[in-house]
């Protein structure tokens, strides 16, 4: 398995969480406080020691996140006081006057993910099955480093990339194709309206999806890996198709974990940062068209949080970044709860 | 059935060689962007690359420099970020490996650990920014390594737990035959035995954390001139390239795509070591 391991870290939270190697062993010695081997006296208080310390870093971690939490609640509690449920329904943002509403970048967030994930799963779904039932074994690796490296790649060069490369390219060519061939259909047609700008909510839409792509292929390729590989073969042996074998076999035994794994790319692309204020063009607005410039939470805190001057100001920025935080808890916590279901259907399996 | 069985059969063929064929496309897509990137940055980074960039700070506007300062910067922050991180991530992922298994405290850890891994990398930065630079009253590289290491800290400790649960507790049960305090079993077999899966984590946790740019903004910020002082507004690469490819001056324009190279290249090279060794490992 070539799991990137970056990648593989975030899948991990996908997999198995609890239960440790299974083993028909007691639980090693140290788990009952350090008592199991009874040496010396020393050696039982390096024993207590040792754990404490573990513990005490272990508690360090839920003390950071649960700081986390407590300065964003405190921060934003200002902000939330004033314009209550107002906050995240106006659309008004306005330093001077000292209206703050979250709508837009609320809107922008969510609109730019929903790209990202319309585009990146199935380009992502295609990669896994490449790489699991199409491509020979020497080009396996190859093909799973290669896309492994593109999460590598910092956020930031995916911003000046898209800014200066992708976004002119965008403009000249892919854009007016489609306001010719899509502007005219109904419904559909006005979301691409509007001057072809190369920056906009499309283009950082896209560029997330090439972001969250590796993430999301290395999620899908490992849980396609977990399908028995009698299942498969039985399914072949019947006759089918390699096609069918995927869409009819390995995606229902797997649905969950693939959902999973569209989560944690959800995550990704809720909360990414530098990209998306390279290309989004930050304004503060909604519009229907995605060729228009927006903006995103986390591209309002980059631009504006250093900047806030009013007590007010910076609790607002703090309360949309308490809106992010929740927003991607939310996701976590929803592909925890899948993986769990797909664990609880195998424990019934079996 | 409404078709024949001709017509059926090759209808199968045709979904699967368009579902073949998409993915087939799907793969090249994702190739395509990474062959595109690397390109535009050998492309317009290359040629400002030499000794000038290594040995200048960064210049003022239509002046010459390189980002020596930056560089640096960035080295000590990344490096400082790791250092702090990394013990406090082995431990705590020790303690859910070894004393954790059915404790409550180590399942709420865990999973309190996913949502630092998952939290996006601003809302590090903010709570970073309100946690100390508003105390300290400004900016300063100690603020900036601090979100640093809490983006670091939950991919070791996840790696950490999950590396030393990969080690078959027949080991431990051995050492503790032989008369061994646990504490000595974990520090002088598990970590031995867990020791190349721990370090891949933290070189691939470093190379993630040494292009992070979003949890400098409000802790390091930045700083044009030399500087080694890590009670102040520290240099720093990402900060740099973000400064200089938003501005207008070509010379700036110029050093930050150097600087994309310089990050980028470092970057992957990191990820490609981290594979060897664990490859190496597992030959």
């Amino acid at each position: 398995m070539a799991a990137s391991q970056q990648a593989a870290q975030e899948a991990a939270i996908l997999r198995d969480e609890g239960e440790g190697p299974t083993s028909t062993v007691p639980p090693p010695p140290g788990s009952e406080g350090g008592a199991v081997p009874k040496g010396t006296g020393d050696s039982s208080l390096g024993d207590r020691a040792f754990r404490g310390l573990t513990q005490l870093f272990a508690a360090l971690v839920l003390a950071s996140v649960i700081g986390m939490l407590f300065v964003l609640v405190t921060g934003a509690w200002p902000a939330l006081r004033t314009f209550g449920f107002k906050f995240l329904g106006s659309k008004e943002w306005n330093p001077v006057t000292n209206q703050f509403g979250a709508l837009a970048p609320l809107y922008g967030t969510v609109v730019t993910s929903v790209i990202a994930l319309l585009v990146g799963v199935p380009v992502s779904f295609g990669i896994a099955l490449v790489i699991t039932e199409l491509a020979p074994r020497w080009l396996k690796r190859p093909i799973g480093v290669a896309i492994e490296l593109l999460a590598a790649i910092p956020s930031i060069i995916y911003g000046m990339w898209g800014l200066f490369v992708f976004a002119p390219v965008f403009s000249a060519h892919l854009q007016p194709w489609l306001t010719e061939h899509l502007g005219p259909l109904p419904l559909i047609g006005r979301l691409f309206e509007g001057p072809p700008m190369g920056i906009g909510m499309l283009t950082a839409g896209l560029i997330l999806a090439i972001m969250i792509i590796p993430f999301m292929a290395a999620v899908m390729r490992d849980v396609f890996e977990t399908v028995p590989a009698a299942l498969r073969e039985s399914a072949y042996a019947l006759g089918a198709t390699t096609w069918e074998v995927v869409w009819k076999v390995v995606l229902p035994y797997t649905r969950v974990g693939v959902i999973g794994g569209v989560m944690l790319g959800l995550g990704r692309a809720l909360g990414e940062t530098m990209a998306v204020t390279f290309v989004i063009g930050n304004a503060h607005d909604i519009n229907l068209s995605l060729f228009m410039p927006g903006n995103t939470i986390s591209s309002t805190l980059a631009n504006e949080f250093t900047e806030a001057v009013t007590p007010l100001y910076t609790s607002s920025l703090l309360a949309l970044a308490l809106v992010l935080f929740v927003l991607t808890l939310v996701v976590l916590i929803i592909a925890r709860l899948m993986l769990m279901r797909l664990r609880a259907r195998e424990g019934e399996r079996t | 059935m409404a078709f024949p069985t001709l017509n059926l059969y090759t209808r199968r063929k045709a979904a699967n060689l368009a579902g073949l064929t998409f993915s087939i496309l799907a793969t090249l897509f994702g190739l395509f962007w990474l062959t595109w990137l690397l390109w535009t940055l050998f492309h317009n980074g290359l040629q400002w690359i030499g000794p000038r960039l290594f040995r200048e700070s960064t210049p003022p506007p239509g002046a010459n420099g390189g980002l020596a300062n930056a560089i640096v910067g960035s080295l000590i922050l990344t490096v400082a970020g790791v250092a702090m991180g990394t013990p406090a991530g082995v431990l705590a992922g020790t303690y859910l490996a070894e004393y954790g298994r059915g404790s409550r405290l180590a399942a709420i850890v865990r999973f309190v650990n996913d949502i630092l891994l998952s939290a996006p990398s601003i809302i590090i930065g903010v709570f970073v920014y309100a946690l100390i630079v508003l105390r300290a009253g400004h900016f300063s590289g100690w603020a900036g390594a601090v979100a640093l290491a809490l983006i670091i800290l939950p991919v070791v400790v996840r790696t950490t737990e999950n590396m030393m649960r990969l080690v078959p507790d027949a080991l431990r049960e051995a050492a503790a035959a032989l008369g061994a305090p646990s504490w000595k079993t974990t520090v002088k077999v598990v970590y031995r035995s867990a020791l190349p899966g721990i370090m891949t984590g933290v070189l691939l946790g470093t190379a993630r954390i040494s292009g992070e740019t979003a949890p400098l903004l409000f802790t390091a910020l930045n700083n044009q001139f030399w500087s080694t002082d890590m009670t102040r507004p520290f240099p720093n690469l990402p900060a740099v390239i973000f400064q200089f490819a938003m501005s207008p001056y070509e010379d700036w324009q110029h050093l930050a795509w150097a600087g994309a190279l310089l990050i980028t290249v470092t970057i992957l090279l990191i990820n490609i070591v981290a594979r060897l060794i664990l490859r190496r490992t597992r030959t």
